[in-house]
């Protein structure tokens, strides 16, 4: 066989690299290089982070080309972008421009309230957000190389976040105990195709690496998060809206490391300053919740 | 043979699974008493900033990079092979890597993520038959001193550069076996560089 980019195993493996690490919300060079030196795999470049956006409202959209470039140039770690659900013009562009992901985000406002982005048509790999597991089965089916649980990002409240993940993994347990002929109905109920929710309940498993997002705010949330079954974390307006960015996102980065470890975790505590100030979920009414987005 | 992958980040699981294809107990070390008491390291695909960045702030730095020069053998894929390379190219400012490999090392040389591929390979040293390697924003050898073996290289614009690498009981590697089935590396370094340190 020749050379080839793009596939199913460069793509999906590309997620496998960052596991046991924290992706950071940056939306200049300087935070970019602040993720960087505190020990992010990653950075997701975005013109406000979702803090922002809830708070300014308006119609939220892919970021500015140029600041996503000079992002790319401040950091030698992989650059994920978000393009808004639906929207493969963005993500047209931000492949053009070299991003390592695009994040097909809730956290930007949608541009299609039926379909999503036919991922398989990219070379660059697509993360996806998911708030139960017949949603990460479609998205997978879509193409997505990576998932992570929706959570609702913004606000510093961890709790949806944590429904997503223990929905995710509840539901793959469940199956895993189901006989053979029962998961055509499972598939049904999940609205996923058969052989994805088959291949789940052989494994255990998703087929792609499964991340937690949305409200994650400090070193406890994340290892929390770990300890449930997460790959790695997301963390948005968590670190760039809190009192010591660069303390608090070292202090993110080992306790998701050592998520296992309550001394680790407890050590990294200490002294991180104000986290950022957040919002109960229970408070914003239903029709800002970014969660329900996608479908 | 206790055989240890560093478990600070990375497809740690991946490497794990191939170890146990080739029948030993691999198991993950981060902890120096841990670290201490491998025979064997593997060193992980990640992002090589954060492994050494967290090394450091575990305090295991010092002691991985003394176990190697002190003939620990040792395998490292992708960002794996960056923390053994003595120099690297296109790193951070203030990067620093374990070292022992007489090697100079360029960090994502291959490109980026929309660069990332897969190819047939030749590794005559281990085997007649060809292998589909899997390169993930690879970095590739760009210099070799004396004791350096190159064991399969790939070509770009009609220049050569080396993607797997031995130094006696040092194994480096651009791309990552472990996302394969094929685990014919992983037994290469457990039967022939563990026995030959």
């Amino acid at each position: 066989m020749s050379e080839v980019i793009g596939t199913g195993r460069v793509k999906r493996g590309m997620a496998e690299m960052l596991k046991g690490g924290v992706i950071m919300d940056v939306v200049n060079a300087e935070q970019a290089k602040i993720a960087e030196d505190s020990g992010a795999v990653a950075v997701m470049a975005l013109e406000r982070v979702p803090a922002d956006i809830r708070a300014q409202g308006g119609v939220a959209r892919m970021s500015d080309p140029d600041m996503i470039e000079k992002i790319k140039a401040a950091v030698s770690i992989p650059v994920m972008a978000k393009a808004r659900i639906g929207h493969f013009v963005e993500a047209q562009i931000l492949e053009s421009l070299g991003v390592d992901y695009i994040d097909e985000s809730e956290v930007l406002t949608p541009a299609d309230y039926k379909n999503h982005i036919d991922k398989w048509k990219f070379t660059v790999p697509f993360v996806c957000g998911a708030t139960n597991l017949g949603e990460a089965l479609r998205r997978i089916n879509e193409g997505a190389a990576m998932i992570r649980s929706k959570g609702e990002a913004g606000t510093g409240d961890v709790s949806n976040a944590v429904t997503h993940m223990r929905e995710i993994g509840g539901a793959i347990r469940r199956l895993t105990s189901m006989r053979d002929d029962e998961l055509y109905v499972a598939a049904k109920e999940f609205q996923a195709p058969y052989e994805l929710v088959k291949e789940v309940a052989q494994t255990g498993k998703l087929p792609v690496v499964l991340f937690t997002a949305g409200g994650i705010a400090t070193p406890a949330d994340a290892a929390m998060m770990m300890q449930l079954g997460a790959d790695g974390v997301f963390i948005g307006s968590g670190i760039f809206k809190s009192g010591d960015p660069a303390r608090r996102a070292a202090a993110c980065v080992k306790a998701t490391t050592f998520f296992d470890d309550p001394k680790v975790i407890s050590d990294a505590s200490r002294g991180l300053g104000d986290a950022m100030v957040g919002i109960n979920v229970a408070d914003i009414p239903v029709p800002h919740r970014l969660a329900d987005r996608g479908w | 043979m206790k055989v240890g992958v560093l478990a600070l980040q990375g497809d740690v699981r991946e490497h794990l699974r191939a170890l146990q294809d080739c029948g030993v107990e691999p198991i993950s070390v981060r902890r120096p008493e841990e670290i201490k008491a491998v025979d064997a390291l593997v060193i992980p695909g990640g992002e090589s900033t954060t492994i050494a960045h967290l090394a450091q702030t575990f305090d295991v730095f010092d002691l991985i990079s003394e176990r190697i020069k002190s003939g620990l053998p040792v395998y490292g894929s992708c960002a794996g092979m960056i923390l053994l390379a003595d120099r690297v190219l296109d790193a951070t400012a203030d990067q620093r890597t374990f070292g022992g490999m007489d090697i100079t090392v360029r960090r994502n040389a291959f490109g980026r993520q929309v660069d990332s591929f897969e190819i047939d390979i030749a590794m005559q040293a281990l085997t007649h038959a060809a292998m589909r390697a899997v390169f993930i924003r690879a970095p590739w050898v760009e210099q070799i001193g004396p004791g350096v073996q190159v064991l399969s290289s790939v070509t770009r614009e009609g220049v050569s550069h080396p993607v797997a690498v031995r130094q006696g009981h040092m194994l480096a590697t651009s791309f990552h076996p472990e996302l394969t089935e094929d685990s014919r590396i992983h037994r290469y370094f457990i039967e022939e560089v563990c026995k030959s340190a």
